[in-house]
């Protein structure tokens, strides 16, 4: 019923391919479009390999986020290997595997993990990143994949939270465990274990109050819910989602680096691609932090979340 | 790895230490370092380029001064460049004396303009101005509610907006609505959008063209990135933006991007948010600013924060005691009191310059604890107060019966106390001198 009220902000944009790749890349456009005329300047076919190309070449990467640890280490690994190179087009494709590099490699994956049930998945992160639109698309690609979804409106702090997270349960057809405004986030989400243990859900997401990682009391609180959801439940929460937002800088280091030390993270998810020509960001932190990105989101609609593989990504930034 | 820039430039001060003067060469050295700390503080790779080839410039045309090391030196003209930058003083809103008055808020998504949007209508009705809340984010699931709520709980008024009206018909039907309630300032909350979503830049063309607001303000994240060049230079050439707010300042991100948007646009930073509370906003001081940048701690802003909690009174005889390391039990409950309005005693430490986080590690004190902490210390005479010292095994016993506590949680806020006193110190001793002669005070 909420659904349709909601409007659609951008019709037009919205991909009307369906296959993951093609969905990607133009989720992924804006980025691409500017990422790909810079690089695509860069290594003009017939360039020499010089200083000059390097110097832009580390301006490429610091501006898009990367930082300056790994933009010096990747640096110092492409001048390395491009001295048996002739054309700055090679460079290019160094350049491009050093980029896939950077992320964590996935394990060979054997046959897909049976999941407990419920399967329960904390979503954290800091103020504004993204936290309850990821977890209200990841509650949509559950239940089209025919689970039974609960989410736990554990931010009860910002005004709005809940009536936010109830329109996304809407959405995505998942149930709803809340308590009013300013209730105990950790008394939410002990409720929603045992009203999933309970009710046979398959899949329960935890949605928390964004905190800035220096807040020492609030990630306390984040680490009490945890605490509580496996008191209930002791291997839960199975996973620990931590959303950073792309157009963040260098501090997405320091933030992964807190929260992983409170509530240790399993994966992160990054949003906002479809808005930053950067996101070097994510590499940075996956790689500094060795872990795996879940997914990425490319919009504020419901199908705006996308599987991430980096050497898909990479290419899509490079094509 | 530096923690910060004010790490890293404290190693470029040890690194100059002794050379006498300044040089071709120190100075390269010097300005390779600073160049780094502002790409890792997120100032943008460009901004930063020139930032560093004027402040070199500066640096080698000046006399060498008799009364700082070249480190100092370097920093000084930084944090001179800096100040220039970002603009000579605080600007206000600026409502060109009108009847009505209006406030338009832009930005990316989740950047804290409902927030703010609460936090300004607080702000300007301190100064006596009647504000109107308008939600016109009709996009985002339940925000009309978020802003209808910080209304509620601010005691403004909000208009009634529902997510099928128009956004430009909002705009226009709250400007009655708000003479009709005798308001005379709108608050607009436009949705979060992307600098590079044309249709939707253009809906922000058409509001301000339909409604003419006195104020066009971008509220941008402190976290940004790199592209908060691109960013804030998108919003200014489609809006001509009046000035911007840089909110999230409460973390320990370095908000290199207030350089950036500055230099790109022009336009002033008029406020920061530091904290999701309505009252978590500030003036913008340049000066502080870019201290901030440079991690040179904002002991002004402390003392500021203090008188609106305190008042000037205390808050001065309270800055003479921490100079003169005279801070007593008494004064730690009094200041914890008031302290806690504006944030842990953790953070106003941190704001002083030649802090460092490890360092206060185990200052914590969160609510439930202070209860604790004011019963102990009212349990305590005056003269156990002011010398903490002369507190042993049988006055901790009495101390703890007489507060309902037990003789570990008097230590333990003998401890807390003892630290936050070591620190005083430590700051009185060495932070302060090795500053000296370029802090504005
Ligand atoms: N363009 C774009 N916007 C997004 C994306 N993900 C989230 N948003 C928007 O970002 C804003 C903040 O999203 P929320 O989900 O409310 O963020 P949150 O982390 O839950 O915020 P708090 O709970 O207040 O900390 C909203 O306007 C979302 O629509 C994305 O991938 N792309
Ligand atoms: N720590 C901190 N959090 C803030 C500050 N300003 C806003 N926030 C938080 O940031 C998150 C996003 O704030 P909103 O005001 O909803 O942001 P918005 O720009 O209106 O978001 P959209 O409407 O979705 O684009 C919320 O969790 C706020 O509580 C600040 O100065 N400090
Ligand atoms: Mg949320
Ligand atoms: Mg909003």
């Amino acid at each position: 019923m909420a659904f349709s009220i909601f409007k659609k902000k951008d019709q037009e944009n919205k991909p009307s391919e369906t296959g993951i790749f093609s969905r990607l890349k133009t989720g992924l456009s804006k980025t691409r479009d500017v990422l790909n005329t810079d690089i695509n300047a860069l290594f003009k076919s017939n360039r020499k390999i010089d200083d000059s190309l390097f110097e832009e070449l580390e301006e490429l990467l610091i501006t898009s986020d990367m930082g300056m640890d790994i933009t010096m280490d990747m640096m110092d690994r492409i001048r390395k290997r491009s001295g048996r190179l002739s054309t700055a087009d090679q460079v290019k494709s160094v350049l491009k595997e050093e980029l896939i590099a950077l992320f964590p490699q996935k394990p060979e994956s054997a046959a897909p993990p049976v999941l407990t049930r419920p399967h329960v998945i904390m979503v954290v992160g800091v103020n504004g990143t993204g936290k309850t639109t990821t977890l209200g698309k990841l509650a949509t690609q559950f239940t089209r994949q025919g689970k039974k979804v609960l989410i736990a409106a554990a931010d009860t702090f910002r005004a709005a939270a809940i009536e936010q997270v109830e329109i996304w349960a809407d959405r995505a057809g998942a149930s709803i465990v809340k308590h009013k405004q300013g209730a105990d986030p950790a008394a939410v989400a002990y409720d929603a274990v045992e009203a999933a243990m309970a009710r046979g859900i398959d899949i329960l997401l935890i949605d928390t109050a964004g905190r800035l990682h220096t807040q020492k009391n609030l990630m306390e609180e984040l680490k009490k819910i945890k605490r509580t959801v496996a008191k209930k439940m002791p291997q839960a929460p199975h996973e620990v989602l931590m959303v950073l937002d792309a157009t963040t800088g260098q501090n997405a280091i320091s933030q992964a680096k807190m929260f992983h030390e409170a509530v240790g993270v399993t994966q992160l998810a990054v949003t906002k691609l479809d808005g930053t020509a950067k996101g070097g960001i994510v590499a940075a932190v996956s790689s500094t932090m060795d872990l795996p990105i879940r997914c990425i989101g490319v919009g504020e609609g419901l199908d705006d979340l996308q599987a991430f593989e980096a050497d898909r990504f990479i290419n899509a930034l490079f094509d | 790895m530096f923690e910060n820039l004010s790490d890293r430039l404290d190693a470029v001060f040890k690194k100059l230490k002794g050379h006498g003067t300044l040089n071709e060469k120190n100075i390269e050295d010097g300005l390779k370092q600073v160049r780094m700390a502002l790409l890792e503080a997120d100032v943008n790779y460009k901004v930063a380029k020139t930032v560093i080839s004027d402040i070199k410039a500066r640096a080698l045309g000046q006399e060498v001064m008799q009364s700082l090391t070249p480190g100092q030196q370097v920093i000084k003209i930084v944090y001179d460049e800096f100040t220039r930058m970002m603009g000579s003083e605080h600007q206000d809103l600026d409502f060109g004396g009108g009847a009505m008055g209006g406030v338009m808020l832009v930005g990316l998504q989740g950047s804290g303009k409902t927030t703010t949007a609460g936090k300004l209508g607080l702000y300007l009705r301190k100064q006596g101005r009647k504000p109107f809340l308008v939600p016109v984010d009709v996009y985002r699931p339940a925000a009309i509610d978020q802003l209808k709520k910080i209304g509620t709980q601010l005691d403004l008024p909000v208009f009634d907006t529902s997510p099928d009206m128009k956004p430009l018909k909002i705009c226009q039907d709250a400007q009655l609505a708000a003479r009709e309630q005798g308001c005379d300032t709108l608050l607009y909350d436009t949705a979060g959008r992307l600098h590079m979503d044309d249709t939707l830049m253009a809906e922000l063309e058409t509001l301000k063209k339909g409604v003419n607001p006195s104020e066009i303000l971008l509220v941008a994240d402190a976290m940004t990135g790199q592209d908060a060049v691109n960013i804030a230079g998108s919003f200014d050439k489609r809006l001509d933006l009046t000035g911007f707010v840089l909110t999230k300042m409460d973390g320990d991100a370095r908000g290199g991007a207030a350089l950036s948007i500055k230099a790109v646009t022009g336009k002033p930073l008029k406020f920061i948010g530091v904290g999701e509370k309505s009252t978590a906003l500030e003036a913008f001081h340049p000066d502080r600013m870019a201290s901030k940048i440079l991690g040179m701690g904002d002991t002004i802003s402390f003392i500021e924060r203090a008188q609106e909690a305190v008042d000037e009174k205390e808050a001065k005889s309270l800055e003479k005691k921490l100079r003169q390391n005279a801070f007593t039990l008494e004064d730690f409950k009094n200041q914890m009191k008031s302290v806690r309005k504006m944030g842990s005693v953790k953070d106003l430490l941190g704001m002083l310059p030649g802090m460092n986080k490890k360092q206060l590690k185990g200052l914590d004190i969160n609510d439930k604890e202070f209860g604790k902490i004011e019963a102990i210390i009212n349990s305590m005479t005056m003269e156990e107060r002011e010398k903490y010292a002369i507190i042993k095994a049988s006055r901790k016993k009495r101390i703890a019966l007489g507060s309902g506590t037990s003789v570990q949680d008097v230590n333990k806020l003998l401890k807390s106390y003892t630290q936050s006193m070591k620190m005083i110190k430590k700051f009185n001793k060495g932070g302060m001198r090795s500053l000296k002669g370029m802090l504005p005070f």
